[in-house]
């Protein structure tokens, strides 16, 4: 069967490229998931979600992804993120120190729209990371 | 020891230790060359991908009627994102960059457009600052390694201003692009309204047709933001790397110059200490002559 080329790219630098069976996402509309074949899709990513592509025998790759867009065309998968980073590479403690105060905050100030997009994030980093949130 | 002799000795002094520091800088801007290339490298495929994703979009919706990239009939305003660094030393990089930008200036003046300056780089505030020019948007501390945060904190500043009412109705950018270590030209380039530049056309012919998650028209307004963050993050790297090649050649030519002088310096004071022990020399001879003959006047 044919194999889907995955690009995930953010501004500063290429996260990750290879070759995968499927990839899941979380559009703003609900979670999408590519399989080869696939007709051209440009979707906009929500902020704070979790990608995950499955590479067959491999262990899936698990990904925070911040905001962005997805588009497949041909085969091919692009991940634009505004800031992504790996399951692999979070730092869980950092992640879970961040979720505590963002979560304080809200406690404080129900309106507080950044630390609600803060909580998100490290919620989504915790969940790339294999943490139960 | 001669007065010339100890002065020639001090500018030698001098001379060295000033060509120690322009090494030193041309050394340090040689490396942030490399680490400044690396990073416009990483962002290239970002770009490339988000160039796409617009012309994609753009070649599926029939009539793109979006504020971004609709001009106006009478643009009354436009803004010049100017792109300098924060420290000197770096020969004629902002000079280029701040001439051309007056040149703009001079242009859209001409055709009857209020010009407002939005600058990055410390050098290029004070240049404003010091002939009294109203800033709509000033930046710095970051020119010679941007963040994408950077480009996102300037690109918000320009796109809200332009989509107010009485705000500017085009944007400019004024910045040095980075060929080769040896060549940077400054580039002058409008983002808004937008022209995309259209990606290579694929090898199997025109665009698929998209579906988009949700419509066209919501996927186009997130997306022509990020666009132009990316054309502006795109701006600073390419900046960034020029002002270490300007500086690094700036700072050679200064250490080359300072040894050259020191070459100078050091002939014209061994020339001085010979003249000196020449006359010293004249002065025992003539002296032990005298003596001589006075010894032989005696006898």
């Amino acid at each position: 069967m044919a194999k889907l080329r995955v690009g995930v790219v953010s501004p500063e630098r290429e996260i990750w490229t290879g070759e995968a069976d499927m990839v899941i996402a979380k559009t703003v509309d609900g979670e999408i998931g590519i399989m080869p074949g696939h007709a051209p899709v440009l979707g906009v990513l929500v902020e704070g979600g979790v990608l995950r592509v499955k590479r067959g025998a491999e262990a899936d790759l698990v990904a925070a992804v911040h905001g962005g867009f997805i588009s497949v065309a041909d085969n091919d998968v692009s991940i634009l993120a505004e800031a992504a980073e790996l399951g692999s590479e979070v730092d869980v403690a950092a992640a879970k120190d961040a979720l505590q105060r963002a979560q304080a905050s809200i406690e404080a100030d129900q309106e507080d729209a950044d630390a609600r997009l803060e909580a998100k994030r490290a919620a989504a980093r915790l969940r790339a990371a294999g943490e139960e949130v | 020891m001669g007065a010339q002799l100890r002065l020639l000795r001090r500018r030698i002094r001098s001379v060295k230790s000033t060509a120690k520091i322009t090494r030193a800088q041309e050394l340090i801007a040689s490396s942030r060359i490399v680490k400044a290339q690396q990073r416009m490298q990483a962002a290239v495929p970002y770009e490339r991908e988000i160039t796409h994703a617009v012309s994609a979009v753009l070649s599926n919706t029939a009539s793109v009627d979006h504020p971004l990239t609709v001009a106006k009939e009478q643009p009354a305003t436009a803004g010049v994102l100017i792109v300098t660094s924060d420290r000197g030393f770096a020969g004629g990089y902002n000079a280029n960059v701040l001439r051309e930008a007056e040149a703009l200036k001079g242009h859209l003046t001409e055709r009857g457009l209020a010009v407002r300056p939005y600058v990055v780089g410390r050098k290029g505030l004070t240049w404003h600052k010091f002939r009294g020019r109203e800033l709509f948007g000033e930046w710095d501390g970051f020119s010679d390694n941007p963040s994408y945060a950077h480009a996102k904190d300037i690109a918000g500043a320009l796109i809200d201003s332009f989509k107010e009412e009485d705000g500017i109705d085009e944007i400019h950018v004024v910045s040095t692009g980075f060929v080769s270590m040896l060549t940077q030209n400054v580039i002058v380039r409008r983002i808004l309204p937008l022209e995309v530049e259209e990606a290579p056309e694929p090898a199997d012919g025109p665009m698929p047709y998209y579906e988009f998650e949700p419509a066209a028209g919501e996927v186009l307004d997130a997306l022509l933001p990020r666009y132009i963050e990316s054309r502006i993050y795109n701006a600073l790297l390419q900046a960034a790397a020029s002002e270490h090649a300007a500086r690094r050649r700036a700072m050679k030519s200064a250490t080359d110059n300072a040894n050259e002088l020191i070459g100078v310096f050091t002939r014209q004071m061994n020339q001085a200490r010979q003249a000196e022990i020449t006359q010293e020399i004249s002065e025992i001879v003539g002296g032990a002559n005298a003596l001589a003959d006075a010894a032989a006047g005696k006898e």
